[in-house]
């Protein structure tokens, strides 16, 4: 009974201990692989991706079919992560398998070889070298001392033999790859446990204490998190998006404790979360009972948002001023009273017509319109820029900076949480230094017999190594020709 | 001299090269050898030019477009790995560098006959699927420096595998005695659809200029051939073409003769596209899975979202991981091996261009 229980148990061990099957199993997620990246994994793109590839007839058939075999989410079906776990088992199982024979080889010590076992080696070589035994053997030990072995000896009659060995712990460099590959499995699960990803919007000056995962679930913070603002950058002179940035802050027990401008491959993390720049948009959504107020340039919300404007006299003080649409400031030590009059998102000009008109709704090129009233004079409006300073400077050199319109964007930011990724990034490490160690770096094992004849010595010398053979040979030659010399006071060739 | 000069040279040199390599297969006079790795080199420095001066150019507007960057930041901003041109340009500087290498180290200048067509391949896709060759502002998303790195082991790792690629294609038509051996006809079919596809987007290429429609090259993949809305042309054009790989396959291994009684030894190729995959690999999986999982993380929050463009990468490395499994622990050798490297190379270019033009990926580069 036990011998048959512990011959099922070496059955299992032996097949996943395979090497065969870890070809298959490999094999098999990249070839299954691909049908994720063709089929969307979203179920109404799915359906129309069929709807396009097989007709609108047979879509809705194919598409149950797919659902059936879990195409649509594909990486997390069942028998995708079934394979993952085949590939895991499979990884660490043969890796076990393997690694005794690996530490015994590691522990083994060199020992000196028979004449005919050195000429069989990897790489072996002979030649002869003018010169006392004691002389070349002098040589060979400065020289292997000199390529970091540390040599060992053995005498017989007639012979002197240099044995060593270096790297072997390099044999291990596969096993860390391949520990390295079970760790970000086990990251992965960490994360997956413990982690969530959600995402946030934020209007501008608003303040929020939770978050929504992708299924709609609501994640309650323990701290708030506020918008100050949000803006997005453009390259000069084009409408290519330069930055998109959002000034964050972190609010706990009503203290201020954390302010970062947070932009794409800029995130912030507090207590584990962190808030990624993910996209922005229109605020207004979020707020339904807005009145508007309708110009020829759009439709400019009554009572939401602020225009932000930097106002200095000609040679004077600069002073922000913020305001609401429909506001008046005045310029101070001027005499000069302005109002907000019109707003554009996006000012362009027709070039046609030569008249001004608004382009597009997103905040690309915005413009306020104010109206300047001085003293004893007649008022006139002006259109100030957001994107050209030029359009600042009024009559008398007085300036009007535009800043914002701020208030009407929000930011859209991804939240997530993923203690796991740590482990991740630790996978990663081990696994750059594996990966180094197992290609680059090689067991070499060396054998240098010395056979004394008159007036010379006859030296062969072999060795094995893991990896490039190319290389070890050419340190071997290198060792043999550096003594030679050394011994002889000349070349050998 | 601007940028596109240099670049336009080292082009014709190394088209030049590439016929001296070739004649040098048939002919075998040591003469046009030296020839051919000449004429490569006077490319490789001026396409080496040809990106310092793009680099500069591009520091240039860079720091105009945003004055408040620093020093190192303006450098590694404007590095010329920008855009899908860059780094395809990048790819084939790095494959003429590693057949440098491999010619300088082997002593053999037979397989510039089997790397220069790989570089010129991608070459020739540049210029005839449209792609923008300006220099751009950078998009937000790609102002790191996790993806620069990225971008730049990920393409000495391709390039690596290219000429893995193109040592197994000649060990294939080395050892194949008769058309009908799985191997070769495995082999001659892949190299028949890559000139298929690549000569079916010259024509849309050269339709769609000529029809002056301002359409995006990109949404017009294949749609002057295979996807024409005329179908007797779409018939035509899958028949043309399969009489077209028959052909390869008819007279790919007419190679065979010119090829025989060359220092081309078949080992050599063997070990030759075993080693640049042991090169390949590491620096790919740093490069290409590694960092750019870190990049997913910085800028989107995951750094594993299966998308298509990181599934096909994925998919590369798990291929390339069953060739060194396959070949240093279950012994495979020779053709089984060559064919592993060969569907290797297709799933790079694959993860490449392919996620690019066939399937709508997220990834950035796809959509600038
Ligand atoms: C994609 C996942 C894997 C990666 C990246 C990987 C990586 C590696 C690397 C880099 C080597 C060293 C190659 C060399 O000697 O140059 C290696 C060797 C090896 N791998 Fe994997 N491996 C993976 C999956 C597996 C699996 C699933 C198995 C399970 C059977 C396995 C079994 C082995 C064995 C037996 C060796 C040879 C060890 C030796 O030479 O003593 N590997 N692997």
């Amino acid at each position: 009974m036990k011998d048959k229980d512990n011959n099922i148990f070496y059955a299992v061990w032996n097949l996943f201990a395979s090497i065969k099957l870890a070809i298959v199993v490999l094999l098999l997620l990249a070839v299954t692989s691909i049908v994720g990246t063709v089929v969307p994994q979203e179920a109404d793109k799915a359906i129309e991706f069929l709807a396009d590839v097989a007709g609108e007839n047979n879509a809705p058939a194919i598409y149950n079919l797919f659902v059936t075999l879990d195409f649509i989410d594909m990486y997390h079906s069942w028998w995708f992560k079934l394979l993952l776990v085949l590939f895991s088992v499979n990884l660490l199982v043969c890796s076990l398998d393997k690694l005794p024979r690996i530490w015994h080889i590691i522990q083994t010590p060199v020992h000196p070889l028979g004449e005919q076992a050195i000429k069989n080696l990897q790489v072996s070589r002979e030649i002869k070298i003018k010169g006392s035994l004691q002389e070349v053997k002098d040589g060979f030990l400065n020289n292997l001392k000199a390529g970091r072995y540390i040599p060992l000896e053995a005498t017989d009659a007639g012979s002197v033999q240099f044995y060593s060995q270096k790297g072997r712990y390099t044999r291990l460099g596969v096993y860390v790859v391949h520990l390295s590959i079970l760790l970000i499995f086990v990251g992965a699960l960490v994360g997956f446990q413990f982690g969530f990803d959600g995402q946030l919007n934020l209007p501008e000056g608003t303040t929020s204490s939770s978050v929504y995962t992708f299924d709609g679930e609501r994640i309650d913070l323990d701290f708030l998190i506020r918008c100050n603002w949000y803006e997005t950058t453009y390259y000069k002179e084009s409408f290519r998006p330069q930055e998109f940035e959002s000034e964050l802050v972190i609010i706990e027990d009503g203290k201020e404790v954390m302010r970062k401008i947070v932009e794409v491959n800029d995130p912030l993390t507090y207590k584990g979360i962190t808030f990624y720049q993910a996209n922005y948009g229109s605020a207004l959504q979020f707020y339904p009972n807005i009145n508007f107020y309708q110009s020829n340039y759009g439709k400019i919300p009554v009572g939401l948002g602020e225009f932000i404007l930097k106002v200095a006299p000609a040679g004077g003080q600069e002073q922000a001023v913020r305001l609401k649409f429909g506001e008046a400031f005045d310029i101070p030590g001027t005499g000069i009273k302005a109002t907000v009059v019109d707003f554009s998102p996006a000012l362009g000009r027709d070039p046609r017509s030569g008249n001004l008109y608004t382009f597009d709704d997103q905040m690309l090129n915005p413009a306020v319109a104010i109206e300047i009233k001085e003293e004893g004079k007649n008022a006139y409006t002006g259109w100030f820029l957001k994107r050209d300073p030029g359009t600042w400077i009024i009559p008398g050199g007085h300036k009007i900076e535009f800043v914002e319109f701020w208030g009407l964007e929000y930011t859209g930011l991804q939240v997530s949480k993923d203690p796991g990724v740590w482990i991740i990034y630790l996978a990663c490490i081990i696994m750059t230094l594996g990966l180094y160690v197992a290609f680059f770096m090689s067991h070499k094992r060396i054998w240098i017999m010395l056979l004394n004849e008159k007036n010379s010595v006859r030296v062969l010398a072999g060795g094995s190594a893991t990896k490039n053979r190319l290389a070890f040979e050419q340190e071997i030659e290198s060792i043999l020709s550096k003594t030679s010399e050394a011994v002889e006071g000349r070349s050998r060739k | 001299m601007s940028s596109s000069n240099f670049y336009n040279i080292s082009n014709l040199l190394y088209f030049i090269a590439m016929a001296a390599y070739i004649s040098y297969v048939g002919f075998k006079t040591r003469g046009i050898a030296l020839a051919a790795s000449g004429i490569t080199i006077a490319g490789f420095i001026s396409h080496t030019l040809s990106m310092a001066v793009r680099w500069a150019d591009s520091h240039v507007f860079w720091v105009s477009a945003v004055p408040t960057s620093g020093t190192v930041e303006a450098l590694l901003r404007s590095a010329p790995l920008r855009n899908l041109f860059e780094s395809l340009n990048f790819f084939v500087w790095a494959l003429i560098a590693f057949h440098l290498i491999i010619e300088f180290k082997y002593k053999n200048r037979s397989l510039g006959a089997f790397v220069l067509p790989v570089a010129a391949l991608a070459l020739a896709f540049i210029d005839v699927s449209g792609m923008s060759k300006e220099i751009e502002p950078l998009v937000p998303a790609l102002q790191s420096n996790w993806l620069l790195f990225h971008v730049f082991l990920s393409f000495i790792g391709y390039a690596a595998f290219g000429v893995s690629f193109g040592a197994a294609v000649a060990y294939l038509i080395t050892v194949t005695e008769s058309r009908n051996e799985k191997p070769y006809i495995f082999g001659s079919i892949v190299i028949g659809i890559f000139l298929v596809v690549l000569i079916a987007m010259g024509i849309d290429f050269l339709t769609l200029t000529a029809s002056q429609r301002g359409e995006l090259l990109q949404s017009y993949f294949l749609k002057a051939t295979f996807k024409n809305s005329s179908g007797l042309i779409a018939v035509a054009s899958y028949i043309i073409s399969l009489a077209f790989v028959a052909a390869v396959w008819r007279f790919g291994l007419g190679l065979k003769k010119v090829l025989e009684g060359l220092a081309l030894n078949k080992n050599t190729l063997d070990e030759i596209t075993y080693k640049s995959i042991a090169v390949g690999f590491p620096l790919f999986t740093i490069g290409g899975v590694i960092m750019g999982a870190i990049w997913a993380n910085s800028a989107w929050g995951t750094y594993w979202s299966w998308d298509p463009k990181e599934t096909w990468s994925l998919i590369t490395w798990f291929v390339y991981a069953v060739y060194l499994h396959a070949r240093l622990v279950a012994g495979w050798k020779g053709k089984k091996a060559a064919i592993l490297s060969i569907i290797g190379f297709v799933a790079v270019i694959f993860t490449y261009l392919g996620v690019n033009l066939v399937l709508s990926g997220l990834h950035s580069y796809g959509s600038s």
